[in-house]
């Protein structure tokens, strides 16, 4: 897919924007991904006996693969609604900095919080990865409506393969189902490594996954939170020391 | 929990224990967003942390594998990410093709093995 220049005309409309916004979810090898990794969870929504409609809606509003996993496992195994509540909530921390970091490319000095209420919502690692990569080629004033496009697109896509999941269940082979486990840890992976540029990125990556199985054998409960906020700041630290030096 | 629409508890459980503890994250980035600047370094340290926390969500499903993925041996996972990592930098950093290698890696390893 090849975006206008930034200095087109062709940026003036907001609608056209919203379009090749929503038109870029083809433009990446992440939404294959994702749509993999949404037949998963429909499939396991079905297996743990939730409604089709249920799972459809954990898509639209919860719209985050590991919160969802968590939350129809756990409420499956017969856990109490305040025990999957913190389960989950464990898991989002993870939103909170890649809300923090996205949003300021989106915003104007004109922007009002209100703005930005929806682009927050489709924040989860796709989209954090996507707008790193296709922001810049968009105008300033034109990036919440392209935000908007790419996000009701991936959201369609992982409604559709929800659905399919949902209804195949039954039919996925063994060899299958690990394929599509195994998706996720790969299209991170390389999706991050590619966004990776800073000396502060590469190793914020390469530390986390060399951290998480040291911390995980404390078995803490917050093991991700922990391996990821020292690995982070270790490597911030080396970036901040290099500047000085 | 039958029908497409299923039954109201469960449709309250997914708002009250999955939809919330999940969106407020989201939410708390929105508010604190207003006070930071594109170019501040506190936005380096931040995007180095979502970078490690995503890279420790990547280690845990190599190392603490769900479900079926359980069912690879953990070596044949630790060589199917690297082989898909090697191809990725060979190819002049293609997702696709390291991706595409990682899984044929370990498809393949897992039929053969049986």
């Amino acid at each position: 897919m090849r975006l206008p220049p930034l200095d087109s005309p062709q940026w003036k409309s907001p609608v056209r924007a919203f379009a090749w916004g929503m038109s870029a979810v083809t433009s990446t090898v992440l939404t294959l991904v994702l749509f993999a990794t949404y037949l998963g969870i429909g499939a396991l929504a079905h297996d743990t006996h939730f409604s089709l409609l249920w799972a459809l809606l954990s898509t639209l509003l919860v719209w985050a693969g590991p919160a969802q996993i968590i939350l129809i496992s756990t409420l499956g195994s017969g856990a109490t609604a305040v025990q999957a509540a913190i389960a989950v909530t464990l898991s989002a921390i993870r939103l909170f900095p890649m809300v923090v970091s996205v949003l300021p490319m989106l915003r104007m000095p004109q922007t009002r919080r209100r703005h930005l209420v929806l682009a927050a919502h489709f924040i989860a690692v796709t989209l954090w990865v996507e707008c790193y990569r296709l922001l810049p080629l968009v105008p300033r004033e034109r990036r919440i409506a392209f935000v908007h496009g790419l996000g009701c697109g991936l959201v369609i896509v992982c409604l559709i393969a929800t659905t399919l999941g949902y209804e195949l269940a039954a039919k996925l082979p063994t060899l299958f189902a690990a394929g599509i486990l195994m998706l996720t840890p790969l299209a991170f992976l390389l999706s991050t490594a590619r966004n990776c540029t800073a000396i502060a990125d590469i190793l914020a990556l390469t530390l986390g996954l060399a951290l998480y199985p040291l911390v995980a054998m404390f078995h803490t409960g917050v093991d991700i939170l922990i391996s990821g906020v020292a690995a982070g700041t270790i490597a911030y630290g080396a970036h901040w020391w290099r500047g000085r030096a | 929990m039958s029908g497409f629409v299923g039954d109201w508890h469960a449709l309250l459980l997914l708002v009250v224990a999955g939809f919330l503890p999940n969106e407020v994250w989201r939410m708390v980035g929105l508010w604190f967003v207003s006070g930071i600047d594109e170019g501040s370094e506190v936005l380096v340290w931040v995007r180095a942390v979502a970078t490690a926390i995503l890279a420790g969500v990547i280690a845990q499903i190599l190392v603490q594998p769900p479900g079926a993925l359980a069912s690879v041996p953990d070596l044949l996972r630790y060589g199917a990410v690297v082989a898909g990592f090697a191809v990725f930098l060979a190819t002049k950093r293609s997702i696709f093709a390291g991706v595409a290698c990682g899984e044929i890696v370990m498809v393949a390893g897992k039929w053969w093995l049986g």
